[in-house]
């Protein structure tokens, strides 16, 4: 049986990943961006927080959230998400690496509401609070998401 | 790549201000040393000497939920109060204490001692018989050493019935250095 890894107190998680976060909001959106982004994301993981059922991933988690605030961000200024670096450039290892080549064509969106629902088993309601969506709009961003991978398979 | 200070400043605050937080802790420096004081939506939880914060933030998080950041705003009123009870200049805490993790009779007794007038004694004896078990004294004893919030729940006015400051979970000096201030002892 695989340990459970207890999931820590929010202070170790924040101090142990916010340079991180920092680093991947700098090289996405440039320093002053980013200082509003950090913010939104560790209070988006704080909000998902109490619902997450073990520790493991934790880095990946929090820099995928990190990585939407970013792209919502772009989105606003109206630049074009195709500037963004890809997933595969961010300098920490992911976990499920099967996850990860098997969603890399997917578009952000859905790619994240992907990973949070099969790569951390979260409920839709917590990938809806990280993503800074509802609910519905996480269960819809990851089906579609679903139903392009098998229509990939099946070409 | 390091976060500023002002960064860091305002996610703490922000977190807090959301009421995203099971726990907000700050440290609290006092003439009896460093003091971790924390707090949750209920009142001041926890208060400790010589903290450990790996441990207390591990304790709190399983007593509390997960959510612990160290955020000063919300236990500002508690460091206030602090300050001016150090300063002589308060004698009575006006602050909610949280009590959810204490069993009944502990909760009893906390209580009791709650009401244990400045610069007054008690013992251990006369706190058990007032919370109903005239008996449990050394349960009592028990209680005060395990007290989630000390100074503000006053269990340094508690002594043996020989009047022996018997023990203190801060230590000994910790207990006489208080009793002098409220003037309930000579000053050494």
């Amino acid at each position: 049986m695989m340990e459970v890894v207890r999931v820590p107190p929010f202070e170790r998680f924040y101090e142990e990943h916010q340079r991180a976060v920092l680093t991947q909001l700098r090289r996405m959106l440039g320093r002053d961006a980013a200082d509003d982004a950090f913010q939104e994301t560790f209070l988006r993981a704080l909000r998902a927080y109490a619902t997450l059922e073990h520790g493991r991933h934790l880095r990946a988690w929090v820099l995928t959230i990190a990585r939407n605030v970013a792209l919502d961000a772009l989105r606003r200024d109206r630049l074009s998400s195709a500037e963004v670096p890809d997933l595969e450039s961010i300098d920490e290892p992911l976990p499920y690496e099967e996850l990860n080549r098997l969603t890399a064509q997917l578009p952000q969106k859905e790619r994240a509401a992907v990973f949070l629902r099969y790569g951390y088993d979260l409920s839709y309601e917590d990938i809806g609070a990280a993503l800074g969506s509802s609910s519905e709009a996480a269960r819809q961003a990851t089906s579609s998401g679903v139903r392009r991978l098998r229509r990939k398979e099946q070409q | 790549m390091t976060v500023s200070p002002e960064l860091d400043r305002r996610f703490r605050d922000a977190a807090a201000a959301e009421g995203l937080l099971d726990v907000a802790y700050d440290l609290v420096d006092t003439p009896v040393g460093r003091l971790l004081v924390a707090v949750t939506d209920h009142g001041v939880c926890e208060i400790s000497y010589d903290p450990d914060l790996v441990r207390e933030e591990k304790h709190l998080a399983r007593t509390f939920g997960a959510r612990v950041l160290r955020s000063p705003k919300p236990t500002d009123d508690a460091r206030r109060q602090l300050d001016e009870y150090f300063a002589g200049k308060r004698r009575d805490f006006n602050l909610a204490v949280d009590l959810r993790p204490a069993r009944e009779f502990g909760r009893a007794v906390l209580e009791e001692l709650g009401r244990v007038p400045y610069g007054e004694l008690t013992t251990y004896g006369s706190l058990a018989a007032r919370a109903g078990r005239p008996r449990a004294a050394r349960a009592v004893g028990t209680v005060m050493n395990r007290n989630p919030v000390p100074i503000v729940l006053p269990c340094h006015r508690v002594v043996g019935s020989s009047g022996a400051l018997t023990g203190y979970a801060g230590g000994l000096d910790r207990k006489r250095l208080l009793l002098e201030l409220e003037g309930a002892l000579p000053a050494a």
